[in-house]
This record gives structure tokens, C-alpha cells and sequence, in this order.
């Protein structure tokens, strides 16, 4: 594959169709209109064909992430959580246990927290897939986002997204959590800095802000 | 994670038509959070994974009455339901799946079906942990192996969460085949593996589970697990209980122990430790005793038996108190 | 009043100093916009996945890659250990590939054939008799002090004796090792590393190639590193990793590689913190006067020696003898984890001391109060008070009780105290400082933001000397482009960046005073910065606006270098700090509920109040996680760490700990003695105040981290029969 630098200013010497976006992230992304670029072709059906299966080789794959819909073709190993950071360059949910343990890949789909790393890409189509990313609108702070800021919630920041991503989930299905629940319902995400002190005020002060509903987008 | 071949089939016959007739070729995934995770540790690596998520109608849960739980509800689902107020016990039993993640993505059936956490097993020795023939476990890090059922050569503990109050509450589990649908008592689904060949349940490598069934009763029912954190971890012991009671006396207990032996443990020395008696803290503390009369620890799962003896304590004052 | 003119400004005259301040990339991190090395994706960017050993200890016999390099999409193959080279634990990568996909990284890694001899290892030293008979010991150094053997001797002595230890734990950095690396052209090298050393990655990344026959001069290598999750002394390097990286790039043409470890490598091989077992006998006087110490300690780091805990710590007895045996094990190589080998001398120390107190009939904290004068000379009056104010807050007087709870049922509550040290001085660091024309004002600093407040202190510390508020500072670290400053370890970092930056900002600002005093009608040295304005100290009324007062520079750029170390005090090392756990144990089961901790920390002048207090909270909990849940697990027969994975290398989580009162000591007697650091400090008493706290619960020692309920009803039954 060609090999192209990603800096603003700097367009490779290369004359191309695509535009640099286009290339952006190597593999398995393709340009709307279904061209590939690079990877493998499409082996099989489409999923979920009453037919049979596809795989192992890549498949389209098409994601709705924040809102917007990306094409890609993915084999069916790749999860939700690689494709997002290494194909779509959406990089808030971070890959940390990589085992449905730590938390750190949090991200909802259809508004439920799930741990991205355990998620397979194909089985998320169809569903509306929100990352951090699609938390805040309008370079705005969601609640839980200022609450973290304010308490201190934070340090090195890598579990950050991902206890943001669960504690806005929690908070959407319960606004007056106590102490008792924030520990089971947040027990699945780690942080190492050890920053839950903060979480904890954040929760509460947090859960005080969403009261008006104030939600992100999708 | 090796490649493999995905299908999600509409419907339950259709699934079972793609699955193989011997372990590891294929797998069936529902939540995806252990075998994902699995396939990530080379512990499994089918060449098919078959999805359930488009199997429609398989996440229903019916409590009226008795209880009927799709293998695909979630956790989450599972805690939202009336089993607080009909089925303490189970509602306790899932309060122990910490994270809303795991809540959310973990489903009944998977949590039932979910591989052993044994370490020996998920770092690659097999479920029985053999290596150069002989088992690592007596002579290893066994601190959370089995103090029951363990005479070999089977050392890990069934991980489940919900298996012993589903237990202790008389269960089936709905199996679909090729040939058909078969039920079979919870109790008599998870076996002691003899060899690598087999696996830790009787499932066949062709069947789905699609429903949990529990017969309508009054029994008061507990799960008490003991645990080293409050967030996503697994226990060290767990007890469920269900007891019919006579007034302050115990007509007929079941006591179904978790995480102490290769199979949810049903313990009829406990039982019988409880029959026809008050139920006192007491009695209580006799049962636990009786629950681990017949324990044999290991070199350095010991403190497991004291553990146990005390989770069946709580869960029996647990269920006496009937807190939801 | 300040008498050198970089000197910090005295109380009442800070501004910003000591006050809290949110952290400046607070909302970067919150809203997941903060970019890691782990999330770097420069066009064609590829993976790099490692071929690992599974045994501990093993010869290379044959290595083949030739399948691997087949396979569709691997653009590069490196054999790291050829046929011959001898392995030292197990995870270590003989061979890494890089492709265009993760998957096809790991495909490769598969079709990998290795060979192997293996040979005899050794994993576990908590039997130190074992490790001896398997030649697998080296001294560790040995000190005696005074005459231990003759004060052992003395008439009407306590002496208590005992054994304790710490196990092996790990980093578990959540951001796993690694970097992205590229070769713009065949002459540079620009790499994204997850790095606590921004400034020294070059030199140590030109080296390690340079030693691999790859000619790069350090001058072309560009380190960036904007944020980093996690370190805790563990990435002070790019690692051989990162060096790996650059060879696969080089063979990749250029590419960028990303190589970041996966969970089980970074447990297995980028992080260890070394073991620390002891047997230790401590004597006193009956009035609590400590006269004789002795103790034989050994723990393993690896294969290497790793050190040795500083026994006896901080409360050193006349005579005393401490022996250190190094257990050479077959594990990942140590790493300096968060106050290197205190933790584990404290919690050996203070458990001593607990358990002679109790032998004593005494208080612990009246024990402690009573020997403080062995601690050494400048942190006394530091410790005096914090014994005073952490008893105070803790209750102490109302909830501890002599050992053993006697009250009825099976939940026993109990209190523990512990005391640390730590230097901290400022490490060297130069900082930029420009103020331009229109105002606007930049610090630039070779440094690194490890989640600590790097960039908030910068930006308080410009703010606070201009007069500013912090917002109006823009602040930029995390390129070896910049003016270099030192690796962010042993709590260095606070005190060289604030110092630096504070001569450089002083400079800036006289200069600017230069500029502005002739349009005031007064000498620079009549105007102070203050609330946004140049004022006249005197006549605040006659002041000009800051943009006002920079316009008066014209077409000139003000450009000032502040270095530390440099001239007057503004820094200096070793703090103390006093932690009382309060702790309940279920004799029952054996599960410890550590209901509150109390710190009292000094730390000289504090620059944000807030990023200090999280530091404390922070390494609180981390104490809870090493005292209660952390280690690192390994099986003899297979040599291998059957733990390596999130799920049972167990973390706190949030539920796991009652509640935090953190009380930093700051005013006169603390603050005049400048930055000092405090990234390690409040990590070291954890274990050791909860500890001694179980042991006041239920009446006898739990000897060794962490207590587990297996460990804790092991001591109860221990105790009951004894």
C-alpha cells in the first residue's frame, strides 16, 4: 500500500482521486460510493442472510456512529471498538483490558452502555452507536463531562472516557443514584490513577445537571 | 482473535442447522462478552461463530406465576423484572454481575453457559489443567479452586452467578437440537468434565438454549455471595437457598452452593440440616456446617470452606428475613 | 518579603498559588478529545504485533518467519532474539511483525515457528531457603549502624519480632506500553511515545538503534507525547519496544508502526514493582524509647538485583542492622513503581513498630510521637504535627483501642497508623516564556503532563508572576522540541517545572516592566503585575492594561529562559506524611472494609491546591488496591503469570473504600521551604496504616500484603490457637 503522511498542509506528492481523508486509516475503508481501498473483497453474503454465513475474508460493513453512517469492510473478528479507533480514527473509547472488564471501551449502543472491546462490528449495524465523542454537542460539555472537570474526576484521563460514557448511561436510567448503587453500577469500569473519589461527587453533581433531560445528540 | 465464519440466522432451527455436531468447530454467541474474550485468549477458536441476536423472540421474561426467562434477556432485563419481589433469591444472584456494561450485554443464557474463569484454563491447559500429564492444580495457585467434587481431575469452580438459586428453585432448561427441543432439569445440565473431550455441561455441541423455567412455588428464596470487590469480580463462594417454610419452620430446604466445585454444588447434608427444624440463627450455622462436611480443600483453598460455611448461614438468614 | 527576585511571593500576595485550580486539560480528557499515543493514526499506519515465549527461562534453538513474511499485508518481520539467545521470562517477544491490520499482525504471529530449549527457572521467592538452594540469591547489601548486637543484649528491653512482606505487584499502566513510529525520511524519526521522558527519549531511542546498526543522530528525532495514561515509573524510556518499532518501520520504508503492548504483556513484562519480605526484630525500653533494630529482608525485581527497601524506615534506632538477599527471578524486570521500595520498607517498619507498641502496652501514635526524634532532623516538627492533626481528624482518641475488638459479633473495627518520606526535589528543566506584542503569553517546557497537573502548575505559576489569569496562559509541553526538562519521576516534576518556569516568567515580566515603567513615569522596579495590570506598587491607580502595557513593546517579542536549578530558594527536598486507616474486618470471612482514610501531607509550597489534593485521593486508593486486592500471580511448574489480564489482576473499584479525609499542612514552617514534590509520598502508607489496622481489629498480624480473606482468616486462626 502507498504510504501517505497525515499532516495538515503537507499533501503527498501523489496525485489521487481520493482525497486524503479517503485513505485515511489504511485497510478497509471505503469511499461512499463502495470502492475499495485496500483490504480484502467481500466474500460472502451480507450478514444476517438467512443463507448461511459470511466471513472469514472481509465484508461490507456499515456503522452509524454519532450520527453518521460510515461504510467499511471488516472480516467478522473485528470488533466494534477496533474498527471505531483504527478504522474510523474515533479514538475516545480507549482499549485498555480488552476482555469486557475495565471499562475503558465504553460506548452505547441504542443508548445502552456496552463494552465495545467484546462487541463484534457486524453484530453493531443496524443500531445507533454513540462514542464520547457524540456526548458533547456544539464543542459544548455534557453534564457528566463539566461534573468530571469540577470534581477532579481525572488524571492521566485514559479511563475517563469510558467512565464518562457509563456513568451518562447510568444517569439516563437513574437520576437519584446513592452511594450503594454508583459501586455496583459503575463497578465495571477501572480506573489505575485512582480518581474515584471524584467520580463519585461527579456522579452526584452530575446527576443533579441531567435532571433537565439535557442529553448529546442521537 | 483467529478468523472465523459469522451467520446470524433468524430463527432457532435455522441456527442449529449451522452449528457442527463436535465441540470448538463452531460456537454460539449471545452477549459475546465471554466468548469474545475467550477467542481473544485462544481458548476457543471456532471456525464459525453462529449469532443469536437475530433470533427474535428469545429475550422475553414471564414472571407470573413461575418464572420463564429467554436465554437472550440480559441481565439488566432479568433485574428490571418482578423476580425482585417474586424471586429475591435470583434478583440477588444477578445484583452480583456488577457494571452496567456486563448488565446490559450479558445475557441468562450466557451467564449460564459462560466458561470456567480457572486460570490454568484461560491461559491455555484445558479445562482440567493437565500438564505433562498430571494436573497443575494440587500443586499450584488453587486459592479459588474447588473444595468440593474435586477428587480429579476436574479443579475449577462453575462460575455462574444464577445456576444455584435457579437450582435451589427447581429450573429446566429448554434445549433446541436438530432432531427437536428436549428439557432438561438445570440441576442435571452441568457435569464434572472426565476428560478434554468433554465439556462442563451436557448441552450438546448442535443444541441452543432458548428459555430458563421455573415452576410458580412460595418458597423463600437467597443467594448470598461472598467477594473480594464490590464492582465486576467473581465470588469466592456463593449459597442460594429456597426454603418452604411452616410458619418459623423449615418444611423442605434446598441449598445449592456456587463457586466451590466443578458443577453448582447441591448440598442435601445442608438440607437435611434444616428439614423439619426452626430456623435460628442456630440452625442456620448447623447447616453451613453440614454444607461443608464433606469439603476437601486443597493446599491453598482452605479459608473456602469457612467461606462457604458462612454464605450458607447468611443466605438462610438472608431468606428468613426475606429481603428483597 | 521577598529578598531575591525570584523568590515565590509571600503569602497574601499570591493570587492564584496554593489556591484550587481546575486541571487545564480537564476538558480535553473529559470529552475524550485528549489523543494518546495509543490513538495515533497517521495515514498507513501499521500494526506491530509480538511473537512471544511462553517459558520462563529458555534458549532459542531455531527461529523461522518466512511463512509469516509471506502472508498477504506484512510489510516487515524483525527476529529480535535469533537461534542462540537465551530468554529470562516468559512474554519476552522473540520476533515482531508489523501489517497493514491487527489481524493480519496476529495471523502472522501465528505462522512464527520458534523452537526452544528450555531451561530451569525460578518464579516464586517468598521461600527464600528454595531460592537459595536453586543458586538463585545475590546479597543485596547489608549495614549496621551503632551496636545492635550489644543493644539487643540490654537489661528490661521489649523486643518484638515478626515476619512481613509485599508481594510482587504490577503498573497496569492503562495505556500499555508502547509508541507509533515513523520515518518521515531516511535521516529522522518521529515517534508518539507513552513516555514519562519526553525530553530524554531521543538521546535513549538513537542509542538503542545506534547499538542495532541503524544510523540516526538524536538531533533528528522528534519525541511527542500530549498525554500519556498511566505511569507510575514504568515508562521512563521508548523501551526495546519502541526501538523495535523503529527497525520495523525502517524495513517498512518509513511507515508509520504502531506497536503498543497488549494487557497481558504489559502485566507479564512492563511493570514490576519488587517484592519485599523481611523477618525483623525491634526492641525498646519500656517507656517506648526504640534502641535496636535488626532485620534479613529479600524480595525478587526480576532477573537483576533490584534495590532494597530502606530498612528501618524513617524512624531509624541508634543501633540497627538491616541485610538485604536478592531473589533473581524469572519475571519481567522491575520497574520503578510510585516511591520505589518504600512502600514495602514502610510497611515492614511500621508493622514492626505496631506490633512493638502493642508488646509495649502503647499507643502506636504515643510510640511514634515518642521516637520521632530518629527521623531525620528536618521532617520532626513536619511529623510532630501531622501525627497531631491526622489523630485529630481521624478521632483517634474516641476510636482506637488497645489491639483486638473486644466488642460483640463478628464485624471488628480497627485503627492503624503509618508515616512516610520522600524527597522530591525538582528535577532540571528549562522553560520558555514568550510574551508577544498583543499580549498573548506561551511557556514552552520539554516536559510531560502525567495526569499529575504538569500543564495546570505551568500555567499557575506564569499566571500567577504576570499578574494573568490562568486561561490567558497558553502552555506547551509534550515535544523533545522543546527546551528540555526532565523525566517526570520521584515527584520531580512539580518543583522543576514551576521552578523553571517562575525564573523564566520573572525575567519576562521585568523585562516587560522595562518596557512599560518610562510611559508610568516610574523605575521598573516600582511596578508589580497584578489582577490583569501593570501597577505602580505604590499608586495602583497609575496602571496600564495588560494588553496595554505588551502594546508598549511595539515590533518586540519578549523571550526570557528560566532554568532549575537556578538562583534563590524556590524548592527544596523531603516531606513527611502521617495516614491513619480505619478499617472493619468480617471475622467471619475475612473481607477488609476500609471504612476511612485519613492523609496529612506536607509538600512545601503547594501550587494548586486541587491537582494536590487529587494526588493524595489518588494514591490512596491505589494504597487500598496494593493493600488489598494486587499481585502479581505465578505458577512455579509453568513459569508463567496466571494472572495477566484485568479480571484477576484485581483493581479497586469505585465501591471499594469507605471515605478519604486529605489535609495538606501548608502555611509558615511549610511553605517558605518551596515546591517540593508529591507524585509518590502519599502512595507509601497505605499498606501499612491499613495493615496495622486489621491487626488493632482482630488482635493478631496479617504478616503480608494483600489481605486477602484467606490470608486474614488464616491469622485469626493463627491467633485463636496461639
Amino acid at each position: 500500500m502507498r504510504r501517505k503522511k497525515d499532516r495538515p498542509g503537507k499533501a503527498g506528492p501523489e496525485k489521487s482521486a481520493f482525497t486524503r481523508r479517503d485513505f485515511l486509516k489504511g485497510a478497509g475503508v471505503t469511499v461512499s460510493g463502495g470502492l475499495l481501498v485496500g483490504g480484502t473483497v467481500a466474500s460472502a453474503a451480507p450478514p444476517g442472510s438467512e443463507a448461511g454465513f459470511v466471513g472469514p475474508g472481509a465484508v461490507p460493513v456499515t456503522l452509524r456512529v454519532n450520527g453518521k453512517v460510515h461504510k467499511l469492510n471488516l472480516e467478522p473478528r473485528v470488533t466494534l471498538l477496533d474498527a471505531l479507533r483504527d478504522r474510523l480514527s474515533i479514538t475516545g473509547s480507549k482499549k485498555v483490558c480488552d476482555r469486557a472488564t475495565c471499562g475503558a471501551c465504553t460506548m452505547m449502543i441504542d443508548r445502552k452502555p456496552v463494552y465495545g472491546c467484546t462487541v463484534l462490528a457486524i453484530e453493531a449495524q443496524g443500531h445507533n452507536i454513540t462514542t464520547i465523542e457524540g456526548l458533547a454537542s456544539d464543542g459544548k460539555l455534557a453534564p457528566v463531562m463539566e461534573a468530571f472537570v469540577q470534581h477532579d474526576a481525572q488524571q492521566c484521563g485514559f479511563c475517563t472516557p469510558g467512565f464518562v460514557m457509563a456513568c451518562t448511561a447510568y444517569l439516563e436510567r437513574d437520576q437519584n443514584p446513592t452511594m450503594e448503587e454508583i459501586s455496583k453500577n459503575l463497578g465495571g469500569n477501572i480506573c489505575r490513577c485512582g480518581t474515584y473519589w471524584g467520580i463519585r461527587h461527579a456522579v452526584l453533581e452530575a446527576s443533579k445537571g441531567m435532571k433537565g433531560g439535557a442529553h448529546g445528540n442521537v | 482473535m483467529q478468523a472465523f465464519e459469522y451467520a446470524s440466522p433468524k430463527s432457532v432451527q435455522s441456527a442449529v442447522k449451522l452449528l457442527g455436531s463436535s465441540w470448538g468447530g463452531t460456537a454460539i454467541m449471545a452477549g459475546g462478552t465471554d466468548l469474545i474474550s475467550a477467542m481473544k485468549d485462544g481458548v476457543v477458536t471456532p471456525k464459525r461463530v453462529v449469532s443469536l441476536k437475530n433470533v427474535k423472540a428469545l429475550d422475553q421474561i414471564r414472571a407470573s406465576g413461575g418464572l420463564r426467562v429467554g436465554a437472550l434477556a440480559t441481565i439488566r432485563q432479568l433485574l428490571d423484572s418482578p423476580v425482585r419481589q417474586n424471586f429475591p433469591g435470583v434478583y440477588q444472584a444477578a445484583d452480583g454481575i456488577r457494571g452496567e456494561q456486563m448488565r446490559h450485554m450479558g445475557t441468562v443464557g450466557g451467564e449460564l453457559l459462560q466458561r470456567p474463569r480457572d486460570w490454568y484454563f484461560r491461559s491455555g491447559y484445558g479445562l482440567l489443567a493437565q500438564h505433562d500429564g498430571k494436573s497443575l492444580i494440587p500443586d499450584g495457585q488453587n486459592c479459588y479452586s474447588a473444595i468440593l467434587g474435586n477428587s480429579g481431575p476436574a479443579y475449577f469452580v462453575n462460575p455462574s452467578s444464577l445456576a444455584p438459586i435457579l437450582i435451589a428453585l427447581d429450573a429446566k432448561v429448554t434445549l433446541h437440537g436438530p432432531s427437536g427441543q428436549r428439557e432438561v432439569e438445570l440441576s442435571k445440565f452441568y457435569q464434572t468434565p472426565k476428560s478434554e473431550d468433554e465439556r462442563e455441561y451436557v448441552i450438546k455441541p448442535d443444541e441452543i438454549l432458548t428459555e430458563i423455567t421455573v415452576p410458580a412455588g412460595s418458597a423463600k428464596t437467597a443467594t448470598y455471595e461472598i467477594r473480594e470487590k464490590e464492582g465486576l469480580d467473581w465470588p469466592l463462594v456463593a449459597a442460594a437457598v429456597a426454603l418452604q417454610m411452616d410458619g418459623n419452620t423449615v418444611k423442605s430446604a434446598r441449598v445449592v452452593l456456587g463457586h466451590v466445585a466443578p458443577v453448582p454444588w447441591p448440598s442435601p447434608e445442608a438440607e437435611e440440616a434444616l428439614n423439619g427444624k426452626e430456623l435460628t440463627e442456630e440452625t442456620a450455622d448447623a447447616a453451613g456446617k453440614a454444607a461443608v462436611s464433606k469439603a476437601a480443600p486443597l493446599s491453598q483453598n482452605g479459608y473456602k470452606v469457612q467461606l462457604t460455611r458462612v454464605a450458607v448461614k447468611r443466605a438462610l438468614m438472608r431468606a428468613a428475613k426475606g429481603e428483597a | 518579603m521577598a529578598t531575591c527576585k525570584y523568590d515565590w511571593p509571600p503569602e497574601g500576595h499570591r493570587g492564584l498559588i496554593g489556591k484550587s485550580v481546575e486541571r487545564l486539560d480537564g476538558p480535553h480528557k473529559s470529552s475524550g478529545r485528549a489523543q494518546y499515543t495509543y490513538d495515533t493514526n497517521p495515514s498507513g499506519r501499521l500494526i506491530a504485533k509480538l511473537c512471544s515465549c511462553p517459558y520462563a527461562h529458555a534458549k532459542v534453538t531455531s527461529i523461522d518467519v518466512s511463512a509469516a513474511q509471506k502472508l498477504p499485508g506484512v510489510k516487515a518481520v524483525l527476529v529480535v532474539h535469533p537461534a542462540g539467545d537465551e530468554i529470562q521470562w516468559a512474554g519476552d517477544e522473540v520476533a515482531v511483525v508489523a501489517a497493514t491490520t491487527e489481524e493480519i499482525a496476529e495471523d502472522a504471529v501465528r505462522l512464527i515457528k520458534v523452537e526452544y530449549q528450555q531451561l530451569p527457572h525460578l518464579v516464586r521467592e517468598e521461600d527464600l531457603q528454595k531460592a537459595q538452594q536453586a543458586g538463585r540469591t545475590k546479597e543485596g547489601g547489608e549495614q549496621t549502624a551503632g551496636d545492635p548486637a550489644k543493644a539487643f543484649q540490654e537489661a528490661d528491653l521489649v523486643i518484638s519480632e515478626g515476619t512481613y512482606g509485599v508481594p510482587v505487584i504490577t503498573h497496569c499502566c492503562l495505556e500499555s506500553h508502547g509508541s507509533v513510529v515513523e520515518w518521515p525520511d531516511a535521516k529522522s524519526i518521529r515517534i508518539w511515545s507513552s513516555t514519562q521522558n519526553v525530553s530524554g527519549s531521543p538521546g535513549q531511542l538513537g542509542q538503542g538503534l545506534r547499538l542495532k546498526k541503524v544510523d540516526i543522530e538524536d538531533n533528528n528525532i522528534e519525541t511527542i507525547c500530549n498525554y500519556i495514561g498511566g505511569g507510575f515509573g514504568s515508562k521512563f524510556s521508548p523501551d526495546r519496544w519502541g526501538i523495535e518499532a523503529a527497525q520495523l518501520s525502517k524495513m517498512a520504508g518509513g511507515a508509520p508502526v504502531r506497536l503498543m503492548l497488549d494487557r497481558d504483556r504489559e502485566l507479564q513484562m512492563a511493570g514490576c514493582r519488587p517484592s519485599a519480605y523481611a523477618k525483623v526484630r525491634v526492641a525498646a525500653k519500656k517507656d517506648g524509647t526504640l534502641t535496636a533494630w535488626d532485620s534479613e529482608s529479600w524480595g525478587t525485581g526480576g532477573p537483576g538485583p533490584a534495590g532494597h527497601p530502606p530498612l528501618p524506615y524513617v524512624i531509624q534506632p541508634p543501633n540497627h542492622h538491616w541485610k538485604h538477599t536478592a531473589v533473581l527471578a524469572n519475571i519481567g524486570e522491575a520497574r520503578a513503581w510510585r516511591a520505589p521500595n518504600h512502600p514495602q520498607a514502610c510497611l515492614i517498619t511500621m508493622s514492626a513498630l505496631d506490633d512493638l507498641a502493642c508488646k509495649l502496652d502503647m499507643d502506636p501514635i504515643e510510640l511514634l510521637k515518642k521516637n520521632v526524634n530518629l527521623a531525620p532532623p528536618v521532617l520532626r516538627r513536619a511529623y510532630s504535627e501531622e501525627l497531631v492533626k491526622a489523630a485529630e481528624l481521624a478521632d483517634w482518641k474516641k476510636n482506637w483501642h488497645p489491639r483486638g475488638d473486644k466488642t460483640a459479633g463478628h464485624i471488628k473495627r480497627g485503627m492503624g497508623v503509618s508515616m512516610h518520606t520522600w524527597g522530591g526535589r525538582g528535577h532540571n528543566s528549562t522553560c520558555n516564556i514568550t510574551i508577544r506584542p498583543d499580549g498573548s503569553v506561551t511557556a514552552q517546557l520539554g516536559s510531560q503532563d502525567l495526569g499529575t497537573g504538569t500543564r495546570t502548575v505551568i500555567a499557575i505559576t506564569v499566571a500567577e508572576t504576570l499578574g494573568l489569569p490562568v486561561d490567558a496562559v497558553k502552555v506547551e509541553i509534550g515535544t523533545s522540541k522543546y527546551p528540555p526538562s526532565g523525566a517526570s519521576g520521584g515527584s520531580t516534576t512539580v518543583g522543576g517545572v514551576s521552578n523553571s518556569t517562575r525564573r523564566g516568567a520573572v525575567d519576562a515580566r521585568d523585562e516587560l516592566f522595562a518596557a512599560v515603567a518610562p510611559s508610568l513615569g516610574v523605575q521598573p522596579a516600582d511596578l508589580e503585575a497584578w489582577n490583569g495590570k501593570i501597577q505602580v506598587k505604590s499608586d495602583p491607580s497609575k496602571c496600564l492594561a495588560w494588553k496595554d502595557a505588551c502594546a508598549k513593546l511595539g515590533v518586540k517579542t519578549i523571550q526570557s529562559t528560566g532554568k532549575n536549578p537556578g538562583p534563590c530558594h524556590l524548592g527544596d527536598s523531603g516531606v513527611g506524611g502521617v495516614q491513619i486507616a480505619d478499617v472493619s474486618v468480617d471475622t467471619e470471612t475475612g473481607q477488609v472494609k476500609v471504612n476511612h482514610i485519613v492523609a496529612a501531607q506536607d509538600c512545601g509550597l503547594i501550587i494548586d491546591m486541587k491537582t494536590a489534593e487529587s494526588q493524595v485521593y489518588g494514591a490512596l486508593i491505589m494504597g487500598v488496591t496494593y493493600a488489598l486486592f494486587e499481585q502479581k500471580v505465578m505458577d512455579e511448574a509453568l513459569g508463567v503469570m496466571l494472572n495477566p489480564n484485568m479480571e484477576f489482576y484485581k483493581l479497586a473499584t469505585v465501591g471499594d473504600f469507605g471515605e478519604f479525609t486529605v489535609h495538606m499542612m501548608t502555611g509558615p514552617g511549610y511553605d517558605e521551604r518551596g515546591v517540593i514534590g508529591l507524585g509518590e509520598p502519599p502512595v507509601i502508607s497505605p499498606g501499612a496504616a491499613i495493615s496495622n489496622a486489621v491487626a488493632n481489629a482482630i488482635g493478631v498480624r496479617v504478616p503480608t500484603l494483600p489481605l486477602t480473606p484467606d490470608k486474614v482468616l488464616a491469622a485469626l486462626e493463627k491467633g485463636a490457637m496461639a
